[in-house]
């Protein structure tokens, strides 16, 4: 592996009902994929709540992918679409913040779509590569320096 | 017995805290008769090395208000910390950055080039900027350093108790200065002077299903006094701002702007409250959506307007700030 490329981590939150299936049947069909992705299981993408997103970021996500059932396909309904409402707003937040909105990418894949859940790991990993990695400024710990 | 030493100091803030305080009324009297008012800027005579002739620990109760954005803030709150056995961060701003917090969305060089430059006020031909040292026959003078970022007091040193609020409510001042007394106090690192639950719980507008198609500003409806203003379009930070303040602004029929901060068990309150607000927008295609949030030109102003340093991610990342980051805990 040449070492001097820049590997971006992907932090992914994957629905139970079709996109984390997705991404089992990528795996039993051994579809070869970008390692960039972390992989998180949630309920529904109506469970992502906004801090997850900051978080990741905080952690050292260089990017978030979300992925839920197609429009109109959610096990709970319309979790999807609330996703979908809060991801265009986030979006729209992370731009003030100086994040480009690349860094974040909400897609939809049913449970027989192993292979767009791959291409799109595989996609968004050249994009943050071109990207370079994101840079916040590190916190620091309170320190107990003599005043 | 000697009275117990009480401190009140400002850093970056606007003096509303202090006002905040006087607005006690004839119970300042009290406060005044139960400690000894050894320091306090606003409303005393008294100098940077009084407090440094002080014994260590030897203040029993410090008000810090204000955030931490020069090298003088940052000094004193450190000098404080020293000198106080129990640090509160005293209102939004040492609480959370609050409104100076607003200025992590630039740096020093732009707020530099704004004032020093760019008002249409300013008239600095030679583009003169603030020089920490200057020497001049007497000898050299010294003034603070700027810095890039805005941080909180429990960012900078370590706090024992937080009263949110800009600025926190009378009464509220009150029952955190009577629990100081009694010596009735929680946990180390509470929030006390607030409730526990959020400010819709406080606001007395019916609040039914919400399904937003446009969202307005205060100023361009009427709004009704009956009905809950978020459902009216009108962004209200109530579902994700911690309740204490008896929902001021609600009685005066304009949206709570968050204040007094998160509600226990949450960290971020901007993210919290953007959450609550874009699933309610009534509509499902993306085109749509965006449409509709056309109408928040400023997310973080909206979000964030208080909580900006204290948020996870705390500040806008600017490429080339690295050169003139001054401030010395940052320097790599």
């Amino acid at each position: 592996m040449n070492t001097e490329k820049f590997e971006p981590k992907i932090v992914a939150f994957l629905c139970n009902w079709c996109s984390y299936t997705a991404a089992d049947l990528a795996g039993t069909s051994r579809t070869k994929y970008a390692h960039n992705v972390r992989i998180i299981r949630v309920m529904c993408t109506g469970r992502i709540d906004p801090t997850f997103v900051m978080k990741s970021f905080r952690s050292g996500a260089d990017g978030v992918m979300i992925s839920g059932c197609h429009p109109g396909e959610c096990h709970y309904q319309g979790g999807n679409i609330k996703c979908l409402r809060r991801v265009v707003l986030i979006k729209k937040l992370l731009t003030q913040f100086g994040i480009e909105k690349e860094r974040l990418r909400l897609i939809w894949a049913s449970a027989a779509e192993g292979e767009k859940i791959a291409n799109e790991s595989n996609d968004m990993t050249e994009v943050l590569r071109e990207l370079g990695p994101l840079e916040l400024e590190k916190i620091e710990e309170v320190d107990n320096v003599e005043a | 017995m000697s009275k117990p030493k009480l401190a009140i100091n400002w850093a970056a803030s606007c003096g509303g805290c202090d006002m905040a305080i006087l607005e006690l009324q004839e119970k300042i009297l009290d406060v005044a008769g139960a400690f000894e008012i050894v320091f306090w800027p606003a409303a005393m005579d008294v100098k940077h090395k009084d407090v440094e002739a002080m014994e260590d620990k030897s203040i029993d109760v410090c008000l810090f208000n204000g955030a931490i954005r020069s090298s003088e803030n940052e000094h004193m709150a450190k000098l404080l910390r020293k000198k106080s056995k129990v640090l509160v961060a005293f209102g939004s701003c040492a609480h959370e950055g609050c409104i100076p917090g607003l200025a992590n969305l630039s740096n020093k060089k732009e707020v530099f080039d704004y004032v020093y430059k760019e008002t249409p006020s300013t008239d600095n031909p030679n583009n003169h900027r603030p020089q920490t040292e200057y020497t001049v026959n007497e000898g050299t003078l010294k003034i603070p350093s700027f810095y890039d970022t805005v941080k909180t007091l429990g960012q900078t040193v370590e706090v024992d108790y937080y009263v949110p609020g800009c600025p926190p409510v009378a009464e509220q001042i009150w029952s955190a200065v009577e629990a100081i007394m009694s010596g009735n106090l929680p946990e180390k690192g509470s929030v006390v002077g607030a409730f526990s639950r959020t400010v819709c719980h406080e606001c007395e507008h019916k609040k039914e299903e919400k399904k937003i198609k446009k969202f307005v500003r205060p100023h361009e409806i009427e709004a009704d006094w009956e009905v809950c203003l978020l459902e009216q379009g009108i962004i209200c930070c109530g579902p994700a701002t911690r309740s204490g303040c008896g929902a001021q602004c609600l009685k005066a029929n304009m949206p709570c702007r968050g204040c007094y901060g998160p509600p226990p068990g949450v960290k971020d309150q901007g993210a919290k409250l953007l959450s609550a607000v874009a699933s309610v927008i009534d509509a499902d295609s993306e085109e749509e959506i965006e449409r509709i949030i056309d109408d928040i030109p400023d997310p973080i102003g909206t979000f964030y307007r208080f909580g900006l340093p204290h948020s996870t991610l705390r500040r806008k990342i600017i490429k080339d700030d690295k050169t003139n980051n001054d401030r010395p805990d940052n320097k790599t």
